[in-house]
């Protein structure tokens, strides 16, 4: 569990260097703004409407079957680290549970979802 | 635990972070001289000797440069998406084992941050947490480029997580614990790319489309998205972007030669601590090579070849690897034959040839279609 401190006291020296970095920044660099440089950069182009638009569903897909396999993966975490006390069953039962969900990537695939177009 | 405990570990980390930092400045010199030397340019060389203080001129520029913060921005993330990017950056580097222990003024000091049981979990959940500070960049920015870059950096990081995720298994399987210096003493007899040399390579491929670097770096394709999440940024702000990337690099590096290459394994290693480090170093040095070569000789691959190599092609394939592992191991155990496990290299190989095989032929098919 102690281990887990130093993790923690790490993940706070980390955290000094971005900010420290921003700070030196913000203290040192000039400040003259004007509207034009405060102006969305759009290659000198005026800005049509917002940026914060609606974008195409598939990335929505993309992130469903993400979420599928990204489980699984954690899964095969400790069926890996213990393969060794479990023997052949497992690997038999792990071939099986991978299988299944090799069937819904093969259904996205033939549905043709994994297309980008 | 005294407070003795509590400054070394505190020094300890400092130590790290400016390792990685000086590795980072470093690195963008190394990179660029190892460029221009392969397309025959000189590279910088003026402030300094051989130009070795070129990192720190940009340094005190970024410094000194004025810091845009458009109008239509969304602030509080517009300031949180860099800091969100960099701290797992350098953060992911805990796990990692740097060497053994050596003795100061009788102390044992160990090289390594943390020993963590479940180091690989800890890898894994620490990547993904880099997504946020590229997506929210993407997003806050109220840039149509930014916000495209964010949102196909996203989709480009998750799909490729899969692949990283199941070579992280493959490693697991071989090395029969999650705990990163396990896996490193498991490799005294044999490094582990021997054994599983196709694991090696997509762990390879998929770091690359994680830290988005050529082939895969559509998310900052100049030509089409000017710079992608980070078009509004300037300054130190963007410095800290261009950080995240480099220390990734180098940090990823680390992992792929603790997984796969021996880490701080190497002669005398064990006579003199501190050569650990050294050996990792020098391995990753040989890596990071890999990463520049690759993006001197390969032009940037279409978006929808990017998502279709990553879903078709790599996952399966590490999916695949990952059973031949085990299935060649425990048959091997079982048996007791060693050739069970010699045929795991060669199996896996001849999976790569069949994938090889696919993306040619779909290649074809593509170019004969559309001419």
């Amino acid at each position: 569990m102690s281990e887990w401190i130093y993790v923690a006291l790490f993940i706070a020296v980390g955290l000094i260097i971005p900010i420290g970095a921003i700070a030196a920044g913000f203290i040192l660099g000039p400040k003259k703004p004007n509207p034009i440089k405060e102006a969305t950069y759009e290659c000198g182009v005026e800005p049509v409407g917002e940026a914060w638009i609606q974008f195409k569903p598939q990335y929505y897909i993309f992130a469903l079957v993400f979420l599928v396999f990204d489980v699984e993966a954690v899964f095969l975490f400790p069926w890996a680290v213990k393969l060794g006390q479990l023997g052949l069953y497992a690997v038999v039962e792990g071939i099986i549970f991978v299988s299944i969900l090799i069937i819904g990537l093969v259904y996205t695939w033939r549905k043709g979802m994994l297309e980008w177009l | 635990m005294d407070w003795t405990m509590w400054v070394e570990w505190i020094v300890k980390g400092f130590v790290l972070c400016l390792i990685l930092l000086t590795g980072f400045a470093y690195l963008t010199w190394y990179e660029r001289r190892a460029l221009a030397r392969i397309q025959v340019r000189v590279g910088p060389n003026r402030a300094g000797y051989q130009g070795l203080l070129q990192p720190i001129a940009d340094a005190v520029k970024l410094i000194f440069k004025e810091e845009l913060t458009p109008g239509h921005v969304y602030k509080v993330v517009f300031i949180l998406a860099p800091v969100l990017t960099v701290v797992p950056s350098l953060v992911l580097a805990a796990v990692v084992p740097l060497g053994t222990s050596f003795n100061l003024f009788g102390r044992e000091i160990t090289l390594y941050v943390a020993d963590v049981n479940v180091g690989i979990l800890y890898l894994t959940s620490i990547a993904s947490i880099a997504v946020y500070g590229i997506v929210l960049a993407g997003w806050s920015s109220n840039n149509k480029y930014a916000m495209l870059g964010g949102i196909r950096s996203s989709a480009q990081m998750i799909s490729y997580e899969l692949t990283l995720g199941l070579s992280f298994v493959t490693a697991i399987i071989l090395g029969n614990s999650m705990n990163m210096i396990d896996i490193v003493n498991e490799q005294r007899g044999l490094w582990f790319v021997v054994i599983q040399p196709v694991g090696a390579l997509i762990f390879w491929i998929a770091t690359l489309a994680e830290v988005n670097r050529a082939p895969f770096d559509m998310p900052e394709a100049e030509q089409e998205l000017t710079a992608g999440y980070h078009a509004e940024y300037s300054g130190m702000k963007f410095a800290l972007f261009f950080m995240a990337e480099y220390q990734k690099m180098i940090v990823i590096s680390m992992i792929l030669a603790t997984l796969f290459f021996g880490g701080y394994l190497g002669p005398f290693v064990d006579q003199v601590p501190l050569l650990g480090p050294v050996y990792l170093f020098a391995k990753v040095i040989i890596l990071l090579f890999g990463m520049i070569w690759v993006r001197a000789t390969w032009p940037r691959i279409r978006y929808d070849r990017l998502m279709s190599f990553g879903w078709k092609i790599l996952l399966p394939l590490s999916l695949a690897i990952a059973f031949i592992t085990a299935t060649g191991i425990l048959l091997a155990d079982v048996l007791n034959n060693q050739l069970f496990f010699w045929s795991i290299p060669v199996v896996s190989i001849i999976a790569l040839l069949v994938a090889v095989a696919f993306i040619y032929r779909d290649l074809r098919r593509k170019s004969h279609g559309r001419i």
